[in-house]
């Protein structure tokens, strides 16, 4: 389907004799904002490591963009058009937050004459000054030279957007992108967010937080034990039976921040 | 210059060069304990080429790619080891090495290799200046970047599109061309070598160099080798002038006991980023922009 930026089929991941994913097939419409939930250990953070690359899948493709990249090396896929955040941030604690965001480009900037090119001896190159300006988009401006271990986790969290973001994708894979946030954090992290939906990237969330999803998403796949149990708008998913007694839990007046507690009684 | 001021400087740039070949495998998360392995291998390889009618200035840089293509080789198996078992490794790498070259009867075996051509401070020095200059141009550019991502998470800098492997082997090659090039201004320096000089207490003190000098700014192997060359001979000197042999006696305690107070207060080595902000240099590490910040 042309208007699909991702299509996964069959795709099937067995750690040992463990079925992690079976047979879980999805599409994600190009623009759309589509949300990936279940409980935990359903599989979602799997689903997103088969994606990149970090493990081989035991059966099934995946289609991104209309390029089949399910056995292209992690390395390489990049560049098909694909970035993601980390459930865990995983910034490198020992670079700045724009050399951070530079590790972004480097999909873009693979050739000889790049890797060479003296970044820290020239602060004004283009380089630079392109990710001090995706950092000043995100609002970012205060902390281009500071190493980032010592910043707010909310302020890191949307560095990890950014970094992700410079590699200029067409589908950006978020994973718990609001776990930890507060109110205001989740805020700026939604606003954040919706922008770089507006500018015509397709996200993919994983998210147990559902006032979050409701906000932000027009898509929602639901996972449980590595099989897909729905797919839908996020108003119909409330009214899934199956979704209630799997993740949401009974009460769907509930279907904000108890959501994920709800998940723990019914399971 | 004096001789004695003389032949402390020859060690010191010596250092220098050594510990950048370490560093440049370090930045990028390798410890390599077979800085002996290749010292060796380019202070024979340059005398014997200088030996069979190359002149020096030829001599010593067959001698780096000799060497370096050797790293290269190397590289591969090595760097499917980690931590603790690439140490391993890359000593392992430098004893069979020794033990090569103490069999080899047209390399001296036991007897030693007298060198022919000398080459002075004049040579070494500018050399030494060049090296340095070379690894920090290296760790400004984004292969640089590439390597300290790689450094503090290897799976991440993947997924954003660094050949992890590349960056890697590049590293080790590159560092392996470094140190035969200190091993072979070893050789045209002093004019005679021996496997036994290059033993494995020198690769212990040059991968310490740069462990405890750093390894995430260019500066950290410079004042690693400079702190570590300078202060036990400096406490030599003083326990000469003051007449207290005791402290000639005694210095490898204080420096033992330097060593461990590093580990303690500076686990992460005695330059990191975070000084050199803080100190605002004007190159090394982008500072411009953390002084900006800094300013708001």
């Amino acid at each position: 389907m042309a208007d699909d930026v991702l299509s996964i089929e069959g795709l099937h991941k067995s750690f040992g004799g463990l079925k992690v994913i079976d047979d879980v097939g999805f599409a994600v419409k190009r623009g759309s904002r589509t949300a990936l939930i279940g409980p935990n250990g359903a599989g979602k953070t799997t689903i997103f490591n088969l994606l990149t690359g970090v493990y081989p899948v035991d059966g099934g493709t995946m289609v991104l963009d209309g390029r089949d990249i399910t056995h292209v090396p992690a390395k390489d896929r990049v560049i098909f058009g694909m970035s993601r955040s980390f459930q865990n941030i995983r910034l490198m604690p020992h670079l700045s937050t724009v050399e951070n965001v530079m590790l972004g480009q480097h999909a873009r900037a693979r050739r000889l004459g790049d890797l060479l090119y003296p970044l820290g001896f020239r602060p004004r190159n283009r380089w630079a000054t392109a990710a001090k300006e995706a950092l000043e988009e995100a609002g970012l401006e205060t902390y281009p030279g500071q190493v980032v271990a010592n910043l707010p986790y909310g302020v890191q969290k949307r560095i990890e957007v950014v970094r992700a973001m410079v590699s200029q994708p067409r589908l950006l894979l978020l994973d718990e992108p609001a776990a930890g946030l507060n109110q205001v954090e989740a805020q700026q992290l939604l606003a954040l967010l919706e922008k770089v939906s507006e500018s015509g990237v397709t996200l993919l969330v994983v998210e147990h937080d559902m006032h979050f999803v409701h906000n932000l998403c027009d898509h929602v796949a639901v996972l449980n034990f590595g099989k897909k149990i729905f797919e839908g708008t996020p108003a119909e998913v409330n009214d899934d039976p199956l979704v209630r007694e799997a993740y949401l839990g009974s009460d769907t007046s509930m279907a904000g921040r108890g959501a994920a507690e709800g998940a723990a009684d019914a399971s | 210059m004096s001789g004695y001021l003389e032949s402390q400087l020859i060690i010191l740039c010596l250092n220098v060069i050594y510990a950048y070949g370490i560093f440049l495998p370090a930045a990028s998360g390798q410890l390599n304990l077979g800085a002996a392995g290749f010292i060796t291998i380019g202070a024979y390889a340059s005398a014997w080429f200088n030996a069979s009618g190359v002149p020096m200035y030829l001599a010593i840089p067959a001698a780096m790619v000799f060497a370096a293509t050797i790293g290269f080789v190397i590289a591969f198996p090595i760097l499917r080891t980690r931590g603790v078992y690439m140490v391993l490794a890359t000593f392992a790498f430098a004893e069979v090495v020794a033990g090569l070259i103490i069999n080899l009867e047209f390399l001296g075996a036991a007897a030693g290799y007298p060198v022919d051509s000398h080459a002075d401070y004049l040579v070494v020095v500018p050399v030494t200046i060049l090296v340095v200059l070379l690894c920090f141009f290296l760790m400004s550019t984004r292969l640089g970047l590439a390597m300290r991502s790689i450094h503090d998470d290897e799976a991440v800098a993947t997924l954003f599109g660094v050949d992890v492997r590349l960056a890697k082997v590049a590293a080790f090659t590159l560092g392996a061309a470094l140190m035969s090039l200190g091993g072979a201004l070893y050789a045209h320096h002093y004019n005679y070598i021996e496997t036994q000089t290059f033993n494995v207490l020198v690769s212990i003190y040059i991968l310490l160099y740069v462990l405890l000098g750093g390894t995430q700014t260019a500066w950290g192997p410079l004042i690693g080798a400079a702190f570590f060359t300078i202060v036990p001979e400096a406490l030599r000197q003083i326990a000469t002038a003051s007449g207290q042999a005791w402290i000639a006696e005694s210095r490898f305690i204080f420096f033992g006991a330097i060593i461990v107070l590093m580990m303690v207060f500076r686990p992460e080595g005695l330059v990191t980023r975070t000084l050199i902000d803080r100190i605002a240099m004007p190159f090394g590490g982008r500072s411009g922009p953390a002084r900006a910040a800094g300013a708001v």
